[in-house]
C-alpha cells in the first residue's frame, strides 16, 4: 500500500468527523472519496495533506509514518475546492510558486512551467491573472500548480464542484486522462456519485465519519455491502414492506429494501409478459423524457418507484394502470445489505 | 403611459431635491468654515500670515505634531497589521474579545483616554516612582503626547484590514504553506498584495486623525509652549489669547495638511477600486 490510514479518529468539538477510519491505496491509482456532505471526506483529505492533525491513528505515505511531518514537507500537491489561485499572480507565477519556494534555478523553473502550461493547454495565457480566466481554465491552472513540484501524492477537494455542468463533463475525462498519463497517485473528494463512478479507479464511500465500503466503481455499485451504500447509488426507491411485491424470500432480520430503476420492468396491461403472476399493479404518476429513455414514477403498494422504459416501446401515460415486476432488490439486515433475486425469475431462467 | 411619465418626473424631482440638500449641507457645514479659515488667516495680508506661521512656537508645534503623527502611524501600522493578521488567519480563544478591545479608542472619549494615561503614569500612579527612577517623563511631556496619539488612532489600520482579510479567507495562504512557503514569503507574496490598498487607506486615515488629535493630547500635554504644544493645542491657546489672525493662520496649516491627506486618500481609493 502506498498510502495507508490506520484507525484515524478526529473530532471537531462534539462532532466526530472521522470514526476509526482505515484504508489503503495502491501506487498510481486514482481514488474517489465519495459521500454526502458532512460525511467527513474532506477532513480525511486535509489530514492526509497535513492541514489538519488527527486525534489518534497513523497516516503512512510510501512506507513512512507522516504524523509528525508538517504539511509542507509531505510532498503533496493539493487542489482546493475553489482553487485558491494566488489572485495577484499571473498563471506563470502561480505555477512557478512552489518551484521558487524550493529555490530551483530560473532556467529550470521556466522549462518546467512551460511544460505544464503546454500540458494543460493554456499556452499563450501565461500572463493572464486568475480573474481573467474561465472556471475550467482556473481549475487547470490549480492542477498544474499542484503538480509543478512533482508531488508524490495529489489531493483534490471537490475538483469539479465550482464548474458548470457542460465543462465539468469535459474536465472529468481530461483530468482522468491527465492523471493516468502522469501516473501520480491521486485522491479526489466528491459528493457526486456519477463523478466518482466515471473518474475513479477505486471508490471509498464515507458516511458519518466512517468508511462504508471500498472497491472499484462496478463493485460498489453492483455489490453494496452496507445499507447506506445500497441506498446511495442510483435513483433508488425505498420499500418499507418489500414482501408486498411478490416472490422475494425474507432472510432473518430483513427490514426494508432498495430498488434501482434498472431492476424494474414495466409492462402495459395489453402487453405479453413473462412473470404475470409475480407482478403487481401500479399507477403511473409522472412521465419524464430523459433524452434516451422515458422515466416513469409509479405508485405501487404505497411505494413510489422509479423505472425506465425505452423510447421504442409503446407510450405510457400519466394515470395509466401498469404491471410492475421487480427482478432483484437490496434488502437491509441491520447495517448490512443483501442482494435478493426474484424467485420466479430464477425459476423462469431454469426453464429457459 | 401618463402614469409612468409622472413617475419618472417625480423620480427626477426627488433626485434633484436630494442633490441640492446634500450640496447645501456640505457647503454650509464644511466648505464655508474651511474658506473662512483661509480668509481669516489672510485678513491682515500675506506678511502677517507669514509672520504668524514663521513664529518660533508655531514651527515647534508643527514639528511636534509631525513627530507624534510619525510615531503613531509607524507603531499603529505594525500593530494594525499584526492584529488584523492574527484575528483573521488564526483560530483561538478570546478572539472576539480582542476585536472588541481594538475598537475601544473609537468609542471612548479622547478626554477620558487622556485622563487614563495621567492616572496610569502620573504622580498618583504606583508606576510613577519607577518612572522617576528611570528618569522617564510621560505626563506633561512629549512621550505622553505620542502615547495619547497612538492610543486614539490605533484601531484605524486594523479596522480597514480585518474585513478585507476576512473576505479573502485562508485558502491561498494554506496553498502557499502547503508548498513550503515561509510565513514572511506568504505575507509578502500572497497576503499583502491583497490588502495593499486597504492598508494604505488605513495609514492615510490614521495620519489624518493623528495630526488633528486634540482631546487626549490636551490632557497629557500640560500646554508648555515650545515644548509640549501640538498644532491643535497651539491654535486653542492663540484663540484664547484673542490672537485671531495667528490662530487662523496656524489653523490653515492643519487645513492644508488635511487637504493633502484627502487627495492622497482619493488616489488610494481610486487605485484600490481599480484593482478590485
Amino acid at each position: 500500500m502506498y498510502v495507508e490510514l490506520k484507525n484515524i479518529n478526529k473530532s471537531f468539538g462534539d462532532h466526530k468527523a472521522s470514526d476509526d477510519v482505515s484504508f489503503g491505496i495502491e501506487k498510481g491509482k486514482l481514488i474517489g472519496l465519495l459521500g454526502p456532505s458532512g460525511s467527513g471526506k474532506t477532513t480525511i483529505l486535509r489530514m492526509i495533506a497535513g492541514l489538519e492533525q488527527q486525534d489518534s491513528g497513523d497516516i503512512i505515505i510510501d512506507g513512512k509514518v507522516v504524523n509528525n511531518i508538517p504539511a509542507a514537507k509531505r510532498e503533496i500537491g493539493f487542489v482546493f475546492q475553489n482553487y485558491a489561485l494566488f489572485r495577484y499572480m499571473t498563471v506563470f507565477e502561480n505555477i512557478a510558486f512552489g518551484l521558487k519556494v524550493q529555490k530551483k534555478d530560473k532556467q529550470f523553473i521556466r522549462e518546467r512551467v512551460g511544460e505544464l502550461i503546454e500540458l494543460i493547454g493554456l499556452s499563450g495565457l501565461e500572463k493572464r491573472y486568475p480573474s481573467q480566466l474561465s472556471g475550467g481554465q482556473r481549475q487547470r491552472v490549480a492542477f498544474a500548480r499542484a503538480l509543478a513540484p512533482n508531488p508524490q501524492l495529489l489531493l483534490l477537494d471537490e475538483p469539479f464542484a465550482a464548474i458548470d455542468a457542460k465543462v465539468r463533463q469535459e474536465l472529468r475525462s481530461w483530468l482522468k486522462d491527465m492523471i493516468e498519463k502522469l501516473g501520480v497517485t491521486s485522491i479526489f473528494v466528491t459528493h457526486d456519485q456519477d463523478e466518482a463512478i466515471e473518474v475513479a479507479d477505486e471508490i471509498i464511500i464515507t458516511n458519518n465519519g466512517r468508511i462504508e465500503q471500498v472497491g472499484t466503481p462496478l463493485e460498489v455499485y453492483q455489490n453494496p455491502q452496507t445499507a447506506f451504500t445500497a441506498g446511495f447509488f442510483g435513483q433508488t426507491a425505498v420499500l418499507e414492506n418489500y414482501t408486498d411485491f411478490h416472490t422475494f424470500e425474507k432472510p432473518n432480520g430483513a427490514e426494508k429494501a432498495f430498488v434501482r430503476p434498472e431492476f424494474i420492468s414495466v409492462t402495459k396491461k395489453n402487453e405479453p409478459q413473462k412473470f404475470k403472476s409475480s407482478a403487481v399493479e401500479g399507477t403511473v404518476e409522472r412521465v419524464a423524457f430523459r433524452g434516451n429513455n422515458m422515466e416513469l414514477s409509479i405508485r405501487a403498494n404505497g411505494a413510489l418507484l422509479t423505472a425506465k422504459r425505452g423510447l421504442d416501446a409503446a407510450e405510457i401515460h400519466v394515470g395509466e394502470k401498469v404491471d410492475v415486476f421487480i427482478y432483484r432488490l437490496f434488502v437491509t439486515v441491520g447495517e448490512k445489505a443483501v442482494l435478493l433475486e426474484n424467485q420466479s425469475a430464477r425459476e423462469g431462467s431454469v426453464f429457459i | 403611459m401618463d402614469k409612468t411619465q409622472d413617475q419618472s418626473k417625480n423620480a427626477k424631482i426627488v433626485k434633484w431635491l436630494l442633490i441640492s440638500i446634500s450640496t447645501l449641507f456640505i457647503a454650509v457645514m464644511l466648505l464655508l468654515p474651511l474658506v473662512t479659515v483661509i480668509i481669516e488667516a489672510f485678513r491682515q495680508g500675506f506678511e502677517v500670515y507669514l509672520k504668524a506661521i514663521a513664529d518660533e512656537y508655531t514651527v515647534k508645534a508643527t514639528l511636534l505634531t509631525l513627530e507624534a503623527t510619525l510615531f503613531a502611524v509607524v507603531i499603529n501600522t505594525v500593530f494594525g497589521l499584526f492584529a488584523a493578521w492574527t484575528v483573521t488567519k488564526f483560530k483561538f480563544h478570546g478572539k472576539k474579545l480582542l476585536t472588541t478591545l481594538i475598537d475601544i479608542p473609537v468609542t471612548v472619549s479622547p478626554i477620558i483616554a487622556g485622563l487614563i494615561f495621567v492616572l496610569t503614569f502620573g504622580r498618583q500612579s504606583f508606576i510613577y516612582p519607577l518612572l522617576e527612577k528611570a528618569d522617564v517623563k510621560i505626563v506633561f511631556a512629549v512621550p505622553g503626547i505620542v502615547l495619547a496619539t497612538i492610543f486614539v488612532t490605533f484601531p484605524f489600520i486594523s479596522r480597514e484590514l480585518i474585513p478585507v482579510l476576512e473576505a479573502q479567507g485562508t485558502d491561498e495562504e494554506e496553498a502557499a504553506a502547503l508548498m513550503g512557503a515561509s510565513l514572511p514569503r506568504i505575507f509578502t507574496k500572497v497576503t499583502f498584495p491583497h490588502i495593499k490598498w486597504a492598508f494604505l487607506y488605513g495609514v492615510v486615515l490614521c495620519t489624518a486623525r493623528a495630526m488633528g488629535e486634540f482631546g487626549a493630547v490636551s490632557v497629557l500635554s500640560g500646554h508648555i509652549r515650545g515644548k509640549t504644544n501640538t498644532l491643535p493645542l497651539h491654535v486653542e491657546i492663540l484663540f484664547n489669547e484673542f490672537k485671531y489672525v495667528p490662530a487662523f493662520a496656524v489653523s490653515s496649516i492643519l487645513v492644508i495638511l488635511a487637504v493633502i491627506v484627502l487627495i492622497i486618500r482619493s488616489v488610494v481609493e481610486y487605485h484600490g477600486k481599480k484593482d478590485g
